[in-house]
């Protein structure tokens, strides 16, 4: 009744190839927008943004990138994780050697590193595919693990081989309180997810899926595999170092290599099938599933004033949390996204069903 | 409403009293209370050292609890965070318990490289101590720089020093080593990594060869390290692991034929957990002891009588007097110890975190305050300044004799000319790129 587009007519291609098509659908994008932007930061405590909505809100970029990858491509990619690292080794490199330059150059800098690193991890895509291609990214992420913890430059010489940035700042700004920090990474995620929505919906996002569904029948209607798998590399590597770069910087300040190691990848790449593969929104669903639902579990049993050890809590929150991951897969393969749109569906028939 | 004159003082009395009451209740509760966070890991890949640990941590602090009714009369409250060793959830921890308690979180023990690498980013900001004793960054002793941090009693730069020493004296002078060789068989990471650059000072002093020797996480994996062993032969090994890695290589070096004797362990390489899965293998492998090793002083029979006799024990009764039992044990002290100090100068109430700092700057305890900690000749004596955050930098080597620890040497100091100027350069270096302002200690009044 509530969610309906009847009346809702489209009388230009401009308006109806919107992001957002339905009118209900714009007011609760702005609504959120709204109050991330203007409410949280004045009712957030510093726990909600330094533990809770920054981790989640750079995870979900790096799901984000994943997902352009995995889920609009198709080529699966076990070395996530390392494409933050050269991502935040990157900027940690540029900011360290040219000290004067702008945090959103240096953001940037990361990213096309991140980039080009990409595209050579992504040169064995043109061959090989499915699992195998799995096992030629996991060569990346050893590669690259392996480069930042050896080669010294990287790290700057520090003697332990730990790297320590320094403070985020940009036009004579910088960016300490928590709310701050906050409010400058969910600009950066909204601006990318933006880029990332659009890219999806133009010719390259169409060439990737195109590749995904079926790469011989992409190749006969004129679609160029080489293009379109290293483009995919490159912009899912771009997501990925910038998000590489914001934890580094905003959210660890100071790291070891071990800070993007494999489980890493394997966290970003189970937020993405959960989430929902070739699905943005899902993304976000993802990241918030994977980082927020164990925090939750955890703080359960306290919250509800149930005297546990810490130990056996811990044990509680992998064991609901695993059971939940299967039960999600099997309530529905496609993820959280998919769900979501189920629940738009209903609403639309909602309070008449037929 | 009206009310009758009578009744209505009755009703006036009655609200003045609750409110009273209730005031000095949540005064009572909010003035005398000091919260101590402990992030712990009792699971994951580190659970099983990371136990007897925050078993002792906690011990402690409950034993001050019921034997003193707190740090003069100021009760110790404290929640424990698990992270299983996971950097992202150490930070999680840090920012849920930082803000708890009527002042704050009092100090953090994050007994972990990667967590302690995050949080000195993030501790400055929050006005928080950190206590990173016997781990973290070596050059954090400047407390110049590093005005938040407090590796108390030991860094890794303190500990390869003292091993040099003692294979030094046991070839007959620091001389003699010329031409010998030393491997270094470390975990690929800060932590292990954080040794090599005094290793290789030395190395350079006295003219012996360095093999270094890296382990990538979690360590089962050493079978090519051992083949590098079997080929080069070193004189020495020095063991630079944590948890599953150091019994294996304990277990490689059965393997390989290596003698155990001739191996030598930083202090988290020298615990029950590491020696006895390998049982008899494990037979004359050498250990630092971070201060005290395994064994029982006159604090651990309070901790049985007010703790333990009571039901309150946090692990098993037969499992205190552990090496790392007591390590957790000496932690928490210190971090104890220093409210105590800082209460000298503050009052006997609940301290912020910006207070403690000053306490674990201006720790002194010489034999007499170590007497009446039940410490003594338990650990060594120290003395913290604005310069100095390491405040002792002695230990000695303890052997596992197929059943416990034993003592083999007396304490062994590191030697500052050396270290001194390392940890001044490496500060200094610090500093810059994170545009710090270093302090000037003689301008501070204490």
């Amino acid at each position: 009744m509530l969610y309906r587009e009847n009346g809702q007519f489209k009388s230009t291609y401009r308006a109806d190839q919107q992001v957002l098509p339905i009118r209900q659908d714009r007011w609760f994008m702005a609504a959120v927008l709204v109050f991330a932007f203007a409410v949280v930061p004045f009712i957030g405590t510093q726990y909600t943004f330094q533990a809770i909505l920054i981790p989640f809100l750079i995870y979900s970029l790096a799901a984000i990138g994943v997902n352009l990858l995995v889920g609009y491509c198709g080529q699966i990619s076990l070395g996530s994780a390392a494409f933050m690292a050269v991502g935040a080794y990157a900027a940690y490199n540029f900011a360290v050697r040219v000290p004067q330059l702008n945090f959103l150059v240096i953001l940037v800098l990361a990213g096309l590193a991140a980039a080009a690193v990409g595209i050579l991890f992504g040169t064995p895509s043109l061959r090989i595919k499915g699992l195998y291609l799995a096992v030629a990214t996991l060569a990346a992420q050893f590669f690259l693990d392996w480069t930042f913890a050896r080669v010294k430059w990287f790290s700057n010489y520090s003697p332990s081989g730990a790297v320590s940035t320094t403070p985020v700042s940009m036009f004579g700004f910088t960016f300490e309180t928590p709310a701050e920090k906050y409010l400058f990474v969910l600009s950066v995620v909204v601006v990318m997810t933006l880029v990332a929505k659009n890219l999806v919906r133009s010719h390259v996002g169409r060439a990737w899926m195109a590749i995904r569904d079926m790469d011989v029948a992409a190749k006969v209607i004129g679609i160029r595999p080489v293009h379109a798998k290293l483009t995919a590399f490159a912009v899912s590597s771009f997501f990925l170092g910038i998000a590489g770069a914001l934890w580094g910087f905003v959210h660890l300040g100071s790291w070891e290599p071990a800070a993007f190691n494999l489980s890493q990848s394997l966290r970003l790449l189970f937020m993405v099938i959960i989430g929902g593969m070739g699905s943005i929104l899902g993304s976000f669903f993802g990241a918030a599933f994977i980082w927020l639902t164990p925090l939750f579990l955890n703080q359960v049993p306290a919250a509800l004033g149930v005297q546990l050890s810490t130990a056996t809590i811990s044990h509680i929150e992998l064991m609901i949390f695993g059971s939940l991951i299967v039960f999600f897969l099997i309530a529905e393969p496609h993820g959280l996204a998919r769900l979501w749109a189920i629940g738009k569906e209903k609403l639309r028939l909602w309070p008449f069903p037929h | 409403m009206t009310l009758q004159p009578k009744t209505r003082w009755l009703f006036a009395a009655a609200i003045a009293s609750t409110v009273a009451a209730g005031g000095v209740f949540a005064q009572a509760t909010a003035a005398k209370e000091q919260f101590f966070p402990v992030i712990s890991y009792r699971t994951g890949p580190y659970g099983p050292n990371g136990t007897p640990w925050a078993n002792g941590y906690v011990d402690y602090l409950k034993m001050i609890n019921a034997r003193d009714g707190g740090i003069n009369g100021v009760k110790i409250t404290f929640e424990e965070c698990e992270f299983g060793y996971d950097t992202a959830r150490g930070v999680e921890c840090y920012e849920r318990l930082k803000s708890k308690g009527p002042t704050g979180a009092t100090v953090f023990q994050p007994l972990s490289t990667g967590v302690t690498f995050a949080l000195t980013d993030k501790a400055p900001t929050d006005k928080i101590p950190l206590i990173t004793s016997g781990y973290g960054r070596a050059d954090s002793v400047d407390g110049t720089v590093f005005k938040w941090n407090f590796p108390l009693a030991g860094t890794y730069w303190t500990a390869a020093d003292i091993l040099v020493q003692h294979v030094g004296k046991k070839e007959g002078g620091l001389d003699k080593l010329k031409g010998k060789k030393i491997a270094l068989v470390y975990h690929d990471s800060p932590y292990g990594k954080e040794p090599i650059a005094l290793l290789q000072e030395r190395a350079k002093m006295h003219g012996f060869e360095l093999l270094l020797l890296p382990v990538t996480h979690p360590g089962v994996e050493q079978k090519s390290t051992w083949l590098q062993v079997r080929q080069q032969r070193p004189d020495y090994i020095f063991l630079w692991g944590w948890g599953v890695m150091n019994s294996t290589a304990i277990k490689e070096a059965v393997a390989t034929g290596y003698p155990r004797e001739k191996m030598y362990g930083v202090w988290w390489a020298g615990a029950e957990p590491d020696v006895v899965p390998v049982g008899e293998g494990a037979k004359g492998y050498n250990a630092l002891a971070f201060q005290a090793g395994a064994g029982q002083a006159a604090v651990h029979q309070d901790v049985l009588k007010h703790v333990y006799a009571k039901g309150q024990g946090t692990g098993k009764q037969e499992d205190i007097g552990q090496v790392l039992y007591n390590r957790g044990m000496i932690h928490a002290m210190l971090a104890v110890e220093g409210v105590r100090q800082a209460q000298k100068r503050f009052g006997n109430k609940p301290l912020t975190g910006e207070q403690v700092r000053w306490g674990l700057e201006n720790l002194n305890l010489d034999p007499a305050a170590l007497k009446r900690l039940g410490m003594e000749g338990f650990i060594a004596p120290l003395a913290t300044n604005c310069i100095d955050h390491e405040g002792s930098r002695k230990a000695r080597i303890h052997q596992w004799d197929g059943q416990k620890w034993t003592y083999t040497t007396d304490f062994y100091e590191a030697d500052m000319q050396i270290i001194k100027p390392m940890i001044t350069n490496s500060a200094k270096q610090y500093a810059t790129e994170k545009k710090i302002e270093v302090r000037d200690c003689a301008k501070e009044v204490s």
